[in-house]
């Protein structure tokens, strides 16, 4: 991190703070309950489908596909203003939750992707403490 | 099991007033709260009201805590007040809240305000929206990788919806094209020169897959409605609008939490207020739904069951909802052409009240007897749909 990041930057609650020490390891890891036996994005202490508390965490395989995309022309924070047009996107990883991301080292047009495209996770350091998953075409 | 058949307003509670405030468009010169007061004057001066008869506040915003802002600064002292601010689909939802409150007798009187400078207050110091609370889910997971504004969502389930069912840019442009006709018809609409097909598809990119000319307007707007007992509505000025049915749905707030990105809530509203007014989607004579973008009136006519999924694309083809067409839609023109100053849901009441009552002028339907109003708001998150109807 030479130079500066001018992003907004996540900050870890008492609840996603696993997450992000997983990111930080380059390692995607989520909540899982253990009644409904599956994972479940975004962290919380209980389980979003069925409200139970007996979860635990699991690495995922960080494969998956884009669910869906946008490609954006304009930038309403600074941070973006020498990337237009670049790609928010919707990737449903392969255990089943989908997650808010970018895809990143798209060759050629943007508005060439589709959806249902097969990612895999990619970490970008942004600080010493966060490490962003974003996707990449596989 | 939904029950909303067993509940149900049926007859007795009335929209007596409707309007909007005195400028709307670009209006640097007012603020906020003005534009909330002059509509509510407009308003009850439409019903034949007093702002003393008004005994329930309702509106959704500005700031924390906003029916405490707006009757402080209207000077009133409601025994009932309801905050519910959920989007753009608020004031839909408020009327259903205050029909509720109507109906057991709480109250007497509803007034629901907005007001709003969505275009001026870019310009103003000190302006914007408040900060978000850095742990909650939308400032962890979302604003890392970029959120411009509602684009960004209803971009991304458009592209959904256009990869699952080959929805085409085409199909929505029809939608900006008919809505412009409607404008042209209105004089209080911002956009009133005539567009094609072609000119919405060759207007620039904001997030793909929309251009410019599928995205709403951003404009500074107020407007108020008055809902009374249907007891009451009998004495006043203007023919009442009766209340024949709602629904009220929310299902996320988060994209990445939205269950389907190719319905919307009104899956769930739409059903429910058509129940409870007993009424066929075939008998509806004019239907008015939030158009933040071309995708949203598309997908909520699927939503609310006037086609099926995936068909939408085909059903506003050809023009049909154009003035002259088989299915007037956004018939003042929508957040499209007319107006949209960020939570747009008073202003599809206020025409739909018009219509009914048949103000309308160039752009009336004929007969329209019954309406179909439909709010959406956050990100495709909350819905409320409305049946109305007068004698």
């Amino acid at each position: 991190m030479t130079t500066e990041y001018k992003k907004p930057l996540p900050t870890p609650s008492p609840e996603s703070k696993r997450y992000w020490e997983g990111c930080k390891k380059h390692e995607l890891w989520l909540p899982y309950c253990k009644i409904c036996e599956k994972p479940y994005f975004y962290p919380r202490d209980f389980c979003p489908t069925c409200f139970s508390w007996d979860i635990e965490w699991r690495k995922m395989s960080g494969r998956g596909t884009i669910y869906t995309f946008g490609v954006h022309y304009r930038h309403f924070h600074p941070g973006w203003a020498e990337e237009v047009p670049y790609v928010t996107a919707l990737v449903q990883l392969e255990e089943g939750p989908r997650i808010y991301t970018n895809i990143v080292g798209v060759d050629g047009d943007p508005r060439n992707l589709r959806c249902d495209m097969a990612v895999e996770v990619v970490f970008e350091d942004v600080s010493d403490d966060i490490s962003l998953p974003k996707f990449r075409l596989v | 099991m939904d029950d909303q058949e067993k509940a149900g307003f049926f007859r007795q509670v009335a929209i007596v007033g409707a309007d909007e405030c005195d400028e709307i468009g670009i209006v640097p010169h007012k603020g906020i709260l003005q534009l909330h007061a002059e509509a509510a004057r407009n308003a009850l001066d439409d019903a034949g009201l007093a702002l003393s008869d008004v005994d329930g506040m309702f509106t959704a915003g500005p700031g924390w805590s906003p029916t405490l802002q707006m009757a402080e600064y209207l000077g009133i002292k409601p025994r009932y007040t309801d905050s519910t601010s959920v989007g753009g689909s608020s004031f839909v939802i408020h009327v259903e809240h205050a029909a509720a409150a109507i109906a057991t007798g709480l109250i007497d009187v509803a007034l629901i305000t907005h007001g709003e400078s969505g275009h001026s207050n870019r310009f103003r110091p000190g302006s914007g929206r408040p900060s978000m609370d850095p742990w909650f889910p939308m400032s962890q997971f979302e604003l890392p990788y970029h959120v411009g504004g509602a684009p960004t969502h209803y971009a991304m389930a458009c592209m959904r919806h256009m990869h699952q069912y080959g929805t085409t840019h085409e199909q929505l442009a029809e939608i900006a094209v008919a809505t412009r006709k409607w404008a042209m018809l209105n004089p209080k609409a911002m956009m009133r020169d005539p567009i094609s097909i072609e000119d919405v598809l060759s207007s620039r990119w904001i997030t793909y897959p929309f251009h410019i000319l599928d995205c709403c307007l951003v404009t500074d707007a107020g407007g108020a409605v008055v809902v009374t007992s249907a007891k009451r509505a009998k004495d006043l000025k203007k023919k009442p609008v009766y209340v024949l049915g709602s629904g009220e749905a929310t299902t996320h707030q988060t994209i990445s939490a939205m269950p389907d990105l190719t319905t919307t809530p009104a899956a769930l509203s739409g059903p429910r207020a058509f129940a409870m007014a007993g009424v066929s989607h075939e008998e509806i004579d004019v239907v008015e739904v939030y158009d933040s973008f071309t995708y949203t009136a598309l997908v909520t006519l699927e939503a609310l069951g006037f086609c099926k999924p995936g068909e939408g694309g085909a059903f506003v083809s050809g023009q049909r909802t154009a003035p002259g067409g088989d299915f007037p839609m956004n018939t003042n023109g929508g957040g499209l052409s007319y107006t949209h100053p960020g939570m747009y849901g008073m202003f599809i009441l206020i025409e739909a009240v018009r219509q009914l009552r048949g103000e309308c002028g160039e752009r009336q339907v004929k007969d329209a007897k019954l309406a179909c109003v439909n709010g959406t708001g956050g990100t495709l998150s909350s819905t409320g749909t409305l049946i109305l109807g007068v004698d």
